[in-house]
């Protein structure tokens, strides 16, 4: 049928693995944003939900590195990590192979997109779907762009990319939903995970929200490094959204969280024709 | 250096619960499957996450081991500190410290 919803989020582990250590004024909102996000996407009646996420290691490693990656399975498990430091239990989650078979070769017209049949969540994809789809009840196809073993690809790939997945969402029957995870400026696990450029986040933030392609795509790797730490490479993710959906962003939640590494985030987007 | 093999360790033990279990029974024999150097051999079979921190080895490979090590978050934070403190800065990769160590950014 066509896309039907489209929104990005934070995946930060603590957010469910460090629960207790942010203070309850700062993790309620955040967790009512999710709720928010999650009544939108059921309201939106999906067939399945692509999460574009960026992996950590969980599947894809140096030895054999995609810039692009889909899952061809109809069952996935998740997390690999130990369900006791993530604090969400190990699940299978059901997928669609066929969906997602039709989805690749539609995509590989102009991307090349590697596949999948086997496939682990890590919180990249569980901790968005604790809170989206708790039931794990609606069929997810995990997209992954690699944003952790540079060389990355270009940002304006992540771009065609998101353009590809929209032409293949619109090519089948099913009612598609996308919804990229990621964080924006982090640090994440090391002694300056915490460290959070708030300025540089709402900066890209209101690029996104304006579905400004030229401004997404401007930024370098080097001053992304500089000013918004390895996690910044992550906004490939949310970009590719954009280019996926066409249309205006809507901000519903962004506060800096410094135990879960991230300015929290939660953002809808407009399907524009 | 051969941040590479480190990382391929992490990477396998982080995944397969067999790699977890011989690490527990003979980490020694099991690091001799990669091509290590000495410091980075020991700092595995000693479970130095400083060490292996300041090697280079990636942070989302890294922290899932130092949880099956049995380090809370911050005893894992506060390693790489003190990682940083015996053996300087970070020598390879991405993730660089780039606070001090004094600095607590999530009061941890």
């Amino acid at each position: 049928m066509s896309l039907v919803f489209a929104g990005i989020c934070s995946h930060a582990p603590g957010i469910t693995g460090r629960a207790e250590m942010a203070a309850a004024e700062l993790r309620e909102p955040l967790y009512e944003a999710f709720r928010g996000m999650r009544q939108q996407l059921a309201a939106a009646r999906p067939d399945a939900l692509m999460v574009i996420a960026a992996e950590h290691f969980a599947n894809f490693f140096m030895n054999n590195m995609p810039s692009f990656a889909i899952g061809m399975s109809d069952q996935y498990q998740g997390p690999i990590e130990d369900p006791a430091w993530l604090r969400i239990p190990r699940v299978s989650v059901p997928g669609n192979a066929h969906l997602s078979r039709k989805l690749i070769q539609e995509i590989m017209q102009t991307v090349d997109v590697s596949y999948a049949e086997e496939w682990k969540f890590d919180h990249g994809i569980m901790v968005p779907l604790h809170f989206l789809t708790p039931q794990f009840d609606v069929p997810v196809i995990p997209v992954n762009i690699n944003c952790q073993g540079p060389p990355l690809a270009p940002l304006h790939r992540a771009w065609a990319f998101g353009e590809a997945i929209r032409r293949a969402a619109d090519s089948v029957p099913q009612r598609i939903a996308l919804v990229g995870t990621g964080g924006i400026s982090h640090w994440p696990a090391t002694p300056d995970s915490g460290r959070i450029n708030e300025a540089w986040d709402r900066e890209f933030l209101a690029r996104w929200s304006n579905n400004d392609r030229s401004a997404m795509l401007s930024y370098s790797d080097s001053d992304t490094y500089r000013d918004a730490g390895q996690g910044g490479f992550e906004i490939r993710t949310f970009i590719s959204v954009a280019a996926a959906a066409r249309g205006a962003g809507h901000l519903q939640h962004y506060m800096p969280i410094p135990i879960f590494a991230v300015g929290c985030t939660v953002a809808t987007m407009d399907i524009a024709a | 250096m051969s941040l590479y093999q480190l990382q391929k360790f992490l990477f396998d033990i982080n995944r397969d619960p067999s790699v977890q279990a011989e690490y527990r029974k003979d980490a020694a024999t099991l690091v001799q499957r990669y091509d290590l150097t000495g410091e980075e051999r020991d700092a595995i079979v000693g479970g130095d996450v400083g060490l292996i921190y300041v090697l280079g080895a990636n942070g989302q490979l890294l922290m899932h081991f130092a949880a099956f090590l049995g380090m809370p978050w911050p005893a894992y934070i506060q390693s790489m500190r003190d990682g940083i403190t015996k053996h300087g800065p970070v020598r390879a990769g991405i993730y660089a410290m780039t606070t001090t160590v004094d600095e607590r950014v999530a009061g941890v």
